[in-house]
């Protein structure tokens, strides 16, 4: 037995004397010539900042598995260090923060979170041909500027929306089609009216009749008037887009004023597929639908990284995996690099194709920046839990479609 | 046109969201009215009192109502000790001072805030929150109900302290004539104290009612102030009865503006009655009394 324990505890205490090091020491780590540089920027503080905490978990999470498994193979062993940049949820600052990170030599850029935050980062990087992977950004002309070092990890907004439509006419269909009458409501930023437009066009054409289009602010100080609107309409369907406390704040006033429709179909849905909104309001989480970014939930890995998020006190949200996964193949693009060199990087990046860690998406590969094989996943809330609910090949249930009172 | 149900609904809701705002514009007001000082730490303030019910309920499970009587003499201790330890050495006498003062304070706080708690919306977890009374056909909220009766309690209790009470007759003297008051005895700085500290107990209560049914996060103070400010001046400057009625106004107001024109462009009503009174009676509905 301690010949079996011995050397792997030698090998913990080895890896975290080299973790302790990394904190407090990074120039002997210089010294050895080996660790690579990778920025990892996310809005740490400011609005976003429960999601860029998130986002930076996951990235952290990644390079601790990567450096625990030998580091970067092809490199010799090197380690990944991270050098990190809080965009502070300010489009202006991610781009000076880039500015930084360049400044520190990083050979590649992770990250982002809001399409106005990635916008100018990717932007600032574009001009030092710093490869730049965005995460979660999802406004479609993110990789539609012509810049060669940027590419999108996730699906665009357009990608999600496409999806959530077919996936909506599939599930109603299914159910032998309950649904006819939709009522949107949608914050009324870029983000909510954007969405709100594409939907007044498309679901007509896919036999939906829109009763209602209800927009709020963000942020809102009280639902009650929408409520009051959804149910003097009465619609089989609410379509939410909204952040996460104006979400929690609609469900939980139509649970109040006993608004039941057939369903809540959340497309990006603010709050619809966080489990800190399942914990708190479990009653008005019941049942909540939505079309998002979302681990595969077959692949064991992603039930491990939910442990080790909710050991490091939070709870599990799609930016920890998403930037695992970024990450992941950043350190697999260096490799096949061969070089932490910034043009080489770039040339794998768009000619070659990767794992999509813990995402769902296969084999990733990116055609003008964008990754081809991304797609969101549809989650419902059951039992006090996020299950998938489709496509088929993730699906963990079955979905709760019309909701029984 | 929606049915008449709906419309009552939506008055009722008006009126109880109403109160509360009154009860915010309450602080600001006397504040206002006593120190001429127009208090941009409101919110922030505001934000800091929420944070305590929340911090009482999620830490240590007391209810939110219960927790008042814990939180208003706090937040009343609090505002004593920052304008008598703060805002008035820091003033030296000079108004346009204490406007930067309270200020900086709101800035201070809002990222104490920030640095303490990050900037995660929090809620309660209460089942109160979901309860209703059913009136006929109307479904009334139970915490909202709550909060107007609560909140019409508080201004009631406040205009008896003003009137009937040593402290408020102090309180006006010096609102009337600050040497006057000085003169035959009254510690001025005290009374500053004491009003600021009132302005802080009323915060305070309207913490408590809204957390049942509200968010919070270090700006989320900032989402009442505005509609505060509106409401001092549609009431008067300075009064009670206008910071009441304003309130009551304003709620119903957004709650019609809302219906009506949808939530986004709702604020127009609230923002052409701020400019309506400036132009036609710039006193306020009470103001030439105060």
């Amino acid at each position: 037995m301690t010949s079996i324990l011995a050397p792997s505890r030698r090998a913990v205490l080895r890896t975290g004397l080299a973790a302790t090091s990394l904190v407090a020491m990074p120039a002997i780590l210089r010294a050895q010539g080996a660790a690579v540089k990778l920025g990892i920027i996310q809005p740490v503080t400011g609005a976003l900042a429960n999601d860029g905490d998130l986002g930076k978990l996951g990235a952290e999470l990644a390079v601790q598995d990567i450096n625990a498994a030998g580091g970067l193979k092809a490199l010799g062993g090197a380690k990944l260090e991270i050098v990190f940049a809080d965009s502070r949820s300010n489009p202006e600052t991610a781009a000076q923060e880039t500015e930084r990170l360049n400044g520190e030599g990083v050979a590649a850029i992770v990250g982002g979170f809001g399409s106005g935050l990635c916008a100018t980062a990717s932007q600032a990087a574009s001009r030092y041909d710093l490869p730049y992977l965005i995460d979660v950004g999802v406004a479609d002309q993110l990789t539609k500027r012509g810049l060669k070092n940027t590419f999108r990890f996730s699906p665009s907004f357009g990608m999600v929306t496409k999806n959530a439509l077919e996936r909506l006419v599939a599930l109603n269909d299914a159910a032998g089609k309950p649904a006819r009458t939709v009522v949107i409501v949608h914050e009324d930023g870029l983000f909510g009216s954007g969405l709100a437009k594409l939907l007044q066009t498309e679901l007509p054409k896919l036999g939906f009749e829109i009763l209602e289009t209800i927009a709020h602010p963000s942020p809102a100080r009280d639902m009650a008037n929408v409520v009051l609107r959804i149910r003097s309409l009465q619609p089989d369907l609410v379509i939410p887009s909204n952040y996460y406390g104006e979400f929690v704040l609609l469900a939980r006033t139509m649970l109040q004023q006993r608004v039941r429709p057939k369903g809540i179909y959340a497309i990006l849905g603010g709050g619809a597929s966080s489990l800190r909104f399942v914990k708190e309001f479990p009653q008005a989480a019941e049942g909540v639908m939505d079309c998002n970014h979302w681990p595969d939930p077959k692949n064991p890995l992603t039930a491990e990284l939910r442990k080790r998020t909710e050991a490091a006190g939070r709870a599990f949200a799609y930016n920890v995996p998403m930037n695992y996964s970024a990450v992941r193949l950043m350190a697999e693009a260096i490799e096949k690099a061969g070089a932490p060199d910034r043009q080489k990087i770039i040339e794998a990046l768009s000619t070659q194709s990767f794992g999509s860690g813990v995402m769902p998406y296969g084999q990733s590969k990116f055609d003008t920046g964008q990754n081809t094989s991304a797609m969101p996943l549809n989650t419902q809330v059951q039992g006090g839990d996020v299950k998938v609910i489709a496509p088929e090949a993730f699906a963990e249930a079955k979905a709760n479609f019309p909701l029984k009172a | 046109m929606y049915a008449p149900q709906i419309l009552i609904e939506a008055a009722l809701n008006g009126l109880m969201t109403g109160a509360v705002y009154a009860l915010i514009a309450l602080g600001l007001t006397l504040v206002y009215g006593v120190l001429h000082i127009i208090n941009f730490a409101h919110g922030a303030l505001l934000t800091v009192a929420m944070f305590a019910v929340w911090g009482a309920f999620a830490l240590v499970h007391v209810d939110p109502y219960v927790a008042m009587i814990a939180i208003v003499p706090l937040m009343f201790g609090l505002g004593y000790g920052l304008q008598r330890f703060v805002i008035g050495p820091a003033s030296h006498g000079n108004d346009n001072n204490v406007l930067l003062v309270t200020l900086g304070l709101s800035i201070v706080l809002e990222n104490g805030l920030l640095a303490l708690f990050t900037s995660d919306t929090r809620a309660l977890d209460s089942d109160a929150a979901l309860q209703v009374i059913e009136l006929g056909p109307l479904l009334l909220s139970t915490p909202r109900v709550i909060g107007f009766v609560a909140a019409l309690a508080v201004t009631g209790l406040l205009w008896l302290l003003l009137n009937r009470t040593d402290t408020g007759r102090a309180i006006r003297a010096v609102a009337r004539e600050k040497l006057g008051a000085r003169l035959v005895g009254i510690e001025v700085d005290h009374v500053y104290a004491v009003t600021f500290g009132l302005g802080c107990a009323c915060l305070a209560v309207a913490a408590c009612l809204l957390m049942p049914t509200y968010y919070v996060n270090p700006r989320s103070g900032a989402a009442f102030v505005l509609v505060a400010f509106t409401i001092v001046v549609l009431g008067g400057m300075g009064s009670i009865a206008g910071a009441l009625v304003g309130g009551l106004i304003i709620g119903v107001v957004e709650s019609f503006s809302g219906l009506l024109l949808g939530d986004s462009l709702g604020q127009i009503g609230i923002f052409l009655i701020f400019i309506l009174v400036l132009l036609v009676r710039p006193a306020g509905l009470f103001g030439a009394r105060a």
